[in-house]
């Protein structure tokens, strides 16, 4: 028997794909954002708060990833940007390869924000590179403040925190100062922002983040 | 449960690798991560559920866990963290880095010798 080193990623081939994409991507000059949450943190309203705030003709479109369904297509097509579903049949989470498959019809210089909702789960997606600029963690102030520490990987690789929901601060036991000090212990460098996506309040500070980070400017409200 | 998906991209390594070599692979060693955001005893019992009554059988899924470890910024220690506390342990400093932890990585393979 003989010991052969092997130094090498396991997902060499999503990594491969994945560093393809980035590289279109920085070509194009599409700045990419990967949201990734439980089901139900808020991700979709998020999106459509995002793009009832764009002026129409911007350069921006959606990918969607659900188990089954298109119903996050049709909601988030309804503000004339283009949206696709990406149905993974099963698969909990979304991987290089099916985004490289579902951008394929569009000209890869028609975009200067993708933003992909990756399918609602807070274990699967983190694995898994889509060439994405940035990664933003959903949680909503219905889920526990300890999230962060249950799900290190997931919030480690966070360059943004979005705290949804905090219109039900008053109703739920949910600590805010709690979950921002859990999310700094798994993740110092994550910027947080708090929302509500019902009321809206907050949604400026994450527009500003997109602003800055994409150069997409939001119309004023 | 994505420990599936990862199991096949690893067999598929080792098919490629036993081509390459012309010889039945015994076992494979991989590298995981704390932070990796792979069980692993999840994707042991995948490895497993692949390889069973396969051509790739018997197969060896060896594992080795790695900590998650920080560096601080301020005097370079390096440090496993414990509970979730990544203050450096020697100075204090809040600001420290990710060393290690979100390794999903090959580390050798064992071949027959032919």
């Amino acid at each position: 028997m003989t010991r052969m080193p092997l130094e090498r990623k396991v997902l060499t081939e999503n990594d491969r794909l994945a560093a393809d994409l980035r590289q279109g991507f920085l070509r194009h000059g599409t700045w990419c954002v990967n949201l990734i949450s439980s089901p139900g943190s808020g991700k979709t309203a998020l999106l459509e708060r995002t793009l009832a705030s764009f002026e129409p003709g911007r350069r921006v479109a959606v990918l969607t990833g659900d188990i089954q369904t298109d119903n996050d297509a049709q909601r988030l097509a309804r503000y004339g940007f283009p949206v696709r579903q990406i149905t993974t049949g099963g698969a909990c989470h979304l991987d290089a390869r099916m985004v490289t498959s579902a951008l394929h019809e569009w000209p890869p210089d028609s975009l200067d924000l993708l933003l992909i909702e990756n399918v609602g789960n807070l274990v699967c997606p983190t694995s898994y590179d889509l060439g994405e600029e940035a990664r933003v963690v959903l949680l909503s102030v219905t889920e526990g403040e300890d999230k962060p520490l249950k799900y290190p990987a997931t919030f480690n690789r966070a360059d943004l925190v979005v705290l949804n929901k905090i219109d039900l601060l008053p109703y739920v036991p949910f600590r805010i100062e709690l979950a921002r000090e859990y999310i700094r212990r798994v993740q110092p460098d994550a910027e947080i922002v708090e929302v509500s996506c019902t009321t809206g309040d907050g949604l400026d500070a994450w527009l500003h983040w997109i602003d800055t980070k994409a150069g997409v400017a939001a119309r004023p409200a | 449960m994505h420990e599936m998906s990862i199991a096949a991209s690893m067999l598929e390594a080792v098919r490629a690798e036993s081509a390459r070599y012309d010889a039945h692979v015994l076992a494979v060693g991989v590298k995981i991560g704390e932070l990796s955001g792979v069980d692993s005893d999840s994707l042991r019992f995948c490895f497993d559920a692949l390889v069973q009554d396969t051509d790739l059988a018997p197969l060896a899924l060896e594992i080795e866990l790695l900590p998650w470890r920080n560096r601080c910024r301020r005097c370079a220690r390096d440090f496993t963290v414990q509970d979730y506390q990544t203050e450096c342990p020697q100075c204090g400093s809040a600001e420290t880095d990710l060393a290690s932890g979100r390794e999903l990585e090959f580390a050798y393979m064992e071949i027959e010798n032919t």
